[in-house]
Parts: C-alpha cells; sequence; structure tokens
C-alpha cells in the first residue's frame, strides 16, 4: 500500500497538495464564526449532486417541463425527496450567502489585501440569486411563470438594451419552449460554470491571505484538519437537518400539503394567476416595487438596486476612511432589515388581502385537479398537461360561467367560482338544473315566482308563472303524485349521472310521466313540445330537456323557434360568439366531469 | 500516517475528532446523494406494462394468397414516460398466409441487435440491413453464418370473425439464444 502511494505521490504531488489544503493555519484556533464559507461549499456541492440528478430525468420544453417534473415529484422512487433537498438548499442557501457576508464585513475582511476576494463573493452572490431565478422557472407551474413572466418584464424597461435583453432572455418575444431551452441552459451550465471558476478562484484567494482572525486571539494556534473540518462538518450536518426539516415539514406537522417542494398547476399563458408571487427570498423586491408607481417603476427595480449593489461592492474602499469600517457595517445591517421589514410587510399584505387567498385557494384546487386528471387512465395526452385542465369542464365550467353567464344567471347564489356578487339576478340560478330538485321548485308555486326562477325578467308575469301559481296551486293530492311523476319524466329526458341509479329504479314511474307530459290534464303540451313536432309551440322544447345536445343548441342560439323564439328574454345567442366551448359548459351544469373510481 | 497511541489522551483526542469529522461529513452528505441514487436506479424498479392482450391488427383478404409475408404496423396505446398517446404505432409484424384461414406472425425485429427485418422476395426470406443476419421465409434461422442467436419471434395469432387478424404483440430481448420477453 505505502508502495502505490509513493509511486502516486512521484506522478502527482497529491502530499503536498492535501497538506497545504488540511494544514492551513489558523491563528487563534477553530472557531464556529467561520464556518459559513465551508457551509455554502457544501451546498453548493449538494445542488450539483442532486441537479445532475434531477437532471437525468428533465425536459426542458414548454410541454413537456411541468410533466416530467410531475414524474420527479409523484412516480420516480425518491424523485419528491432529490427535488425537496434541491429546492430547499436554494432557499437555505440564500440565507448562508448573507451570514457570510455579515461575518466577512463585520470581522472586516474584506479590507486589503483581500478587496479582490471581496468582490469575487459579491459575483457569486449574485451568480447564486441568479440561479435561484431561472431555477424558479423551470418547473414550469403557474407560479413560477407568471412570477418569471414579472421579472423578466421588469428586465424590458432597462434603458437601450431592454427590450434586447429580454428577447435574449426569453429566446423569443414569447415564453415557451425557447425560453426554458435558455433558462435550462443558464441554470445548469453557464452559470453553475461560472460559479465554480470563481469559486476556485475565490478560495485559492482565501487560502493565500488566511483567515481574518477574530482578534484578541484566545487560544493557540490550529490546524484546519481536523479541528476546524469537524466544526464545519457539524454546521453542514445542521444545515442538511435543516433542509430535512423543511422537506418533511408536511409530514412532521400533518399540514396535509404535499413533501418536498411544491408543484402547482403546469402554465398556462391564457389562465392569468392572480396568486402569483416570487420566491420568498426576492419577496422584498416584489414589494419594495409597489412603492414606485407609474413611470417611476424603473427607480425601484433597476436604479436603487443597483446603487445598493454598488455601494456595497466599494465598501473594500469605503473601509480605508477613518469611520469607513462602521459605515458599511452600519449599512449592512440597515439593508438587511429593510429587506426584512419589506419581507414581513408583503407578508403581511397578502395575508390581509382576501383576493390574495381566493386566488391561493383557486391555485390550490387547480393543482390538485391536475394532479388526479394526470394520473387517470386517459393520463397526460401530448398536448401537453395545462390541456387538461382546459378542456376540464370541472375547472373550466365555473370560470366561463362567471364570465359569460354570471352577469344574469347565479349558480347556487354566486358566480360559479364562488364569488358572491352584488346585484341581483336577473335570470334562474343554474345549480342542479334540469335535476329532479330544480324542476320541482320550478313548479311550485311558491318558489316559482322567486329570484331563483323567473323571478328577476319578465317570466314572472308568463304564462308558466301562471300557470304554476293558478293550475298547480290548485292540485289535488292524485295531481300532485301525477305532477311528481312529469317531474321524474322529464327530469329523466336530461340523462344526469346524479340520478343514473334512481331513474333506473323509477322506470315505470318515468314510463307513465313521459305519457302524463302528453296529457291534457297537465297542459305541458299546449305551450311546449316533447318528442313531437309541433308547429304552434310557443316555449322551449322539452324534447331531451337538460340533456347535452338540448344545453349546447340552447346555448347556442336560446332565441330560436324550438326554444323560447321571439319571447327570447335577452339572452345571447352564444354559438356566434364562439368565445368558449360550450360543451363545458353544459358538462359541467350536468355535473359531467372525471372523478376517480372510489377506492375502498 | 501517524500512529495512534491510545496511551496519550491528546492523541486519542485528534483521533476521535478526525473520524468525527469524516462520519459528520458523510452524514450531511447521505440525504442528497441518497435520494439521487433513488431516483436514478428508479427504472430497475419499473417492469414493462403486460402485453395488452390481443391487437387487431389487419384484414385477411388485405394477406396474399401465395403466401407472400406484408409488413403490418401495430396500433396501440402507447405510454412515453409521462405522456399516453392512444393509437400509435408500437411496432411492426410481418403477417404470411399459411392456410385460407390460417396465418403466421413474426414480429419484425431482428433478435439479435433490434434492427428491422426486411423481406426480400429474391431471396425468398427475411435479410436483416444491419448485419445481415438472414431468415427463411418462416422466421426459421437458413445460414449457419447468420449473426442472429435465433429464428425470427412468432407471435401467437387468432382470426376473428372470419376475417379479422388479432396479434398478440410482444417485444423480446434482443441477442439471446432463448426467446425471453421483455419486461
Amino acid at each position: 500500500m505505502k508502495r502505490l502511494l509513493d509511486w502516486l505521490d512521484h506522478r502527482t504531488g497529491y502530499r503536498r497538495l492535501s497538506h497545504e489544503a488540511l494544514y492551513e493555519n489558523i491563528p487563534g484556533g477553530a472557531r464556529w464564526r467561520y464556518v459559513w464559507g465551508s457551509t455554502l461549499v457544501f451546498c453548493l456541492t449538494v445542488q450539483f449532486i442532486t441537479g445532475l440528478f434531477l437532471w437525468m430525468a428533465y425536459s426542458p420544453s414548454s410541454l413537456s417541463a411541468w410533466e416530467s417534473v410531475f414524474v420527479i415529484q409523484h412516480e420516480i422512487t425518491g424523485g419528491w425527496l432529490l427535488r425537496g433537498i434541491h429546492h430547499f438548499t436554494a432557499s437555505v442557501m440564500n440565507v448562508l450567502l448573507v451570514l457570510h457576508l455579515m461575518q466577512v464585513v463585520i470581522d472586516g475582511a474584506y479590507k486589503a489585501p483581500r478587496e479582490l476576494n471581496f468582490w469575487f463573493g459579491i459575483v457569486l452572490l449574485n451568480l447564486v440569486l441568479a440561479l435561484s431565478l431561472t431555477g424558479y422557472l423551470l418547473p414550469w407551474d403557474q407560479k413560477g411563470f407568471w412570477a418569471t413572466r414579472v421579472a423578466t418584464n421588469l428586465l424590458s424597461i432597462v434603458p437601450l438594451a431592454g427590450p434586447a435583453l429580454q428577447k435574449l432572455v426569453l429566446g423569443g418575444t414569447d415564453y415557451g419552449h425557447h425560453t426554458l431551452t435558455r433558462f435550462f441552459a443558464l441554470h445548469a451550465g453557464f452559470l453553475p460554470m461560472a460559479l465554480v471558476s470563481l469559486i476556485v478562484a475565490h478560495i485559492w484567494l482565501f487560502r493565500r491571505h488566511g483567515i481574518t482572525a477574530r482578534t484578541p486571539l484566545r487560544r493557540p494556534d490550529q490546524a484546519f484538519w481536523p479541528d476546524q473540518v469537524l466544526k464545519d462538518a457539524v454546521a453542514c450536518l445542521a444545515v442538511m437537518a435543516a433542509v430535512l426539516f423543511l422537506v418533511l415539514r408536511p409530514w412532521l406537522f400533518q399540514t396535509g400539503e404535499e413533501l418536498g417542494a411544491e408543484l402547482g398547476a403546469p402554465a398556462d399563458p391564457s389562465n392569468p394567476y392572480k396568486a402569483a408571487r416570487p420566491e420568498w427570498y426576492f419577496l422584498f423586491l416584489f414589494q419594495f416595487l409597489k412603492y414606485f408607481p407609474g413611470q417611476t417603476e424603473i427607480v425601484g427595480a433597476v436604479i436603487i438596486p443597483s446603487l445598493l449593489m454598488g455601494v456595497i461592492f466599494v465598501m473594500p474602499i469605503i473601509g480605508r476612511w477613518e469611520r469607513g469600517h462602521r459605515f458599511n457595517v452600519g449599512l449592512l445591517f440597515a439593508l438587511l432589515g429593510g429587506v426584512c421589514l419589506l419581507t414581513w410587510l408583503g407578508m403581511r399584505q397578502d395575508r390581509l388581502d382576501p383576493d390574495y387567498q381566493l386566488a391561493v385557494l383557486e391555485a390550490n384546487r387547480e393543482t390538485a385537479r391536475v394532479k388526479l386528471l394526470a394520473k387517470s387512465p386517459t393520463g397526460i395526452p401530448s398536448t401537453g398537461a395545462a390541456s387538461l385542465l382546459r378542456t376540464d369542464p370541472l375547472t373550466a365550467g365555473p370560470k366561463i360561467f362567471a364570465s359569460h353567464c354570471a352577469s344574469c344567471h347565479r349558480y347556487e347564489g354566486h358566480d360559479g367560482t364562488g364569488k358572491a356578487l352584488k346585484e341581483a339576478p336577473t335570470a334562474s340560478d343554474l345549480k342542479g338544473f334540469a335535476s329532479r330538485a330544480w324542476l320541482s321548485g320550478l313548479l311550485d308555486p311558491d318558489r316559482v315566482a322567486s329570484a331563483h326562477y323567473f323571478g328577476g325578467n319578465k317570466f314572472k308575469d308568463g304564462k308558466m308563472v301562471k300557470f304554476v301559481k293558478k293550475d298547480v296551486a290548485g292540485f289535488g293530492s292524485e295531481q300532485k303524485v301525477q305532477l311528481g311523476k312529469v317531474i321524474a319524466a322529464l327530469s329523466a329526458e336530461a340523462g344526469l349521472k346524479t340520478q343514473q341509479r334512481q331513474e333506473a329504479q323509477d322506470a315505470a314511474a318515468i314510463a307513465e310521466g313521459r305519457k302524463l307530459i302528453t296529457s291534457a290534464d297537465m297542459r305541458c303540451t299546449e305551450c311546449h313540445t316533447f318528442h313531437k313536432q309541433d308547429e304552434d309551440a310557443t316555449a322551449p322544447d322539452l324534447t331531451g330537456y337538460g340533456s347535452r345536445d338540448w344545453l349546447i343548441s340552447f346555448l347556442g342560439d336560446p332565441g330560436h323557434d324550438r326554444f323560447y323564439g321571439k319571447r327570447n328574454a335577452g339572452m345571447p345567442a352564444y354559438d356566434k360568439e364562439k368565445t368558449f366551448d360550450l360543451g363545458l359548459v353544459a358538462d359541467w351544469l350536468r355535473g359531467e366531469w372525471y372523478e376517480p373510481a372510489a377506492t375502498r | 500516517m501517524d500512529v495512534i497511541n491510545s496511551a496519550d489522551p491528546r492523541q486519542r483526542r485528534g483521533f476521535l475528532k478526525r473520524a468525527l469529522a469524516v462520519v459528520l461529513g458523510a452524514l450531511a452528505g447521505l440525504a442528497p446523494v441518497g435520494a439521487g441514487l433513488m431516483a436514478f436506479l428508479d427504472p430497475l424498479r419499473r417492469r414493462e406494462a403486460a402485453a395488452e392482450g390481443m391487437i387487431r391488427v389487419a384484414s385477411l383478404e388485405a394477406l396474399p394468397e401465395d403466401g407472400v409475408p406484408r409488413k403490418f404496423a401495430v396500433i396501440a396505446t402507447h405510454t412515453d414516460a409521462w405522456n399516453k398517446f392512444p393509437a400509435v404505432p408500437i411496432g411492426a409484424v410481418y403477417l404470411r398466409r399459411t392456410g385460407p384461414a390460417a396465418v403466421h406472425a413474426l414480429n419484425v425485429t431482428c433478435p439479435h441487435a433490434g434492427c428491422f427485418v426486411e423481406f426480400v422476395s429474391a431471396r425468398g426470406g427475411f435479410l436483416c440491413p444491419c448485419h445481415n443476419s438472414t431468415f427463411a421465409v418462416d422466421g426459421k434461422i437458413n445460414d449457419s453464418k447468420s449473426p442472429s442467436p435465433r429464428a425470427l419471434d412468432e407471435l401467437a395469432v387468432e382470426i376473428r370473425n372470419q376475417d379479422e387478424i388479432w396479434v398478440r404483440f410482444q417485444n423480446f430481448r434482443a441477442g439471446t439464444a432463448q426467446k425471453l420477453p421483455v419486461s
């Protein structure tokens, strides 16, 4: 063994090298306050290891980035842990960077002859921030997408070069495949390479000048190995423990969140994300921008941050003056205080903002929904996971309802998305449309003229309301039973999923009800049509009432002779607008959307 | 190497420090490396989804009466990591009539190294364009110099409703003398 090592040493000189690396003298002995640099090198190593493994499963394109991260998070063994460690180490690293900077400035380690190394450090700080920023986009979820959109749009306000710079970063004028390929190349290629070369220089210069010992020296000198290494190892272990704590927090406290890093709903440029926020360590900048109205944005986004970075950069020069060092330390604490204050203000404003809280709830709902759809038997189509939500009635239906229908109609009293509206409705509440319960209300003399049905528009004085209020109100007990059968039969026309079992049981009553609808006693076909052509019909066709086809035709043209004809109370014909998929609203109103089979 | 003299407490403390530094350092690195290796080795844990059963490939009348093989694509649902593609080609088969209502099916994949073989009518058999493996029309190796370790892989066939040819499509491991399904 010794001969082999001698041979190796003769060829490489590794003994001298390792001796130099390990037996660096530390004046005054090993101390805890010197561990920050080592913990940062440790974090960086962790990011390299986890990053390389993540790279093996990640695919940078707008149709596959979210999807591949979904597989990492939910299908690959240990993927959530790997991603969680990478994500939270990035967070922890930003804290450690600040601590390292504080220690260097407080101990005066930036003064001559170490200025150059301080500057290297500041560049390294910016590189790590750039890594955080580029990494935030890579999962291509709503949160990362909209936050990065804001960040890159700010880039465009940089004087002269801004728009070109933005185009270069995005790989074009719009966000897409090339944005991801570029961000990924920056995140996993250029930035790490720059970082490593600078760190080598940083550590080499650090070793050249030696550690800036805290005076007075309290103990005799020690060597780096093993005394300082032991302290460094303990600190690194503590850092990893903190990271693992953050990864496992949902499990430790049973918060119901997912383990590891969050993955929101897939990015969708057509679906604005009101809960967009940067990662917490950039929140102070986000908050800071709120104080710069209109055209002064550039001051908050570019000028002031650049100036402050510039002041930090010249700290070694300021430090030469008599009170320079004190000024530097004071400035650093003031900056840190400012950052903390802005972060706190930002968080507090969000906490107190009901709209933001609603947006977060909606985002969580969409996240849960898309995961369910991605795991469904049909899986993720080649058009990407974002299309799963766009074509999902449960997700898209309420939004379409809120923007197109809720100006007149309501859904269980709200606009479909859960938001209450101040104005009184002028058309019926469509929750449970065509169901037995809904029809029973319509045929109830006490309710037919309420705001829930015809109370909000001209139909409140119409024939239907009169019929219900007079004729139905006067029904005897036998006729009431018949009415029940009519309701069952009419509701069966819709073929609602929720009533399937009930309708199979009531087949006989439904058959009877069908006959009753056309009977003279019930008077339905005096105005309506039912499975028979009737030129004189003046009220909506009851054939297939509430079925998918009926709803799509109705929404397409309610003023058609088959429906309200000229008596239409101002409902638009949506097939002329072609702004949304009528089938999505129809399916949502009918309760037709994917639900996983109940597992027992 | 320093000689550890356990009688000297200072030396012993030095050794303890060294050992502790190494152990703690290794512990700190355990989680990221472990998680990375777990994810890296994940494919070993996965099995090919079980064959979908019989797939309808062609109709009987599409096959020449004279027993010349014809190639057909096999269309089925394909899962690629996160994507599911309904009705895409997942492979191909050579079908050959062996009787009025009898069909012989071969996977087009050469068992040598996985290239697709071609039927060459001048030779009256199959030729692999990669390493010149040759096979007879029934799939058997017909030349002792052929690099393929086994004959072309035969697939189970069923004729349904008189005219439909259904095949149990499967891929087999390349390079082995035995016919082992890919799993």
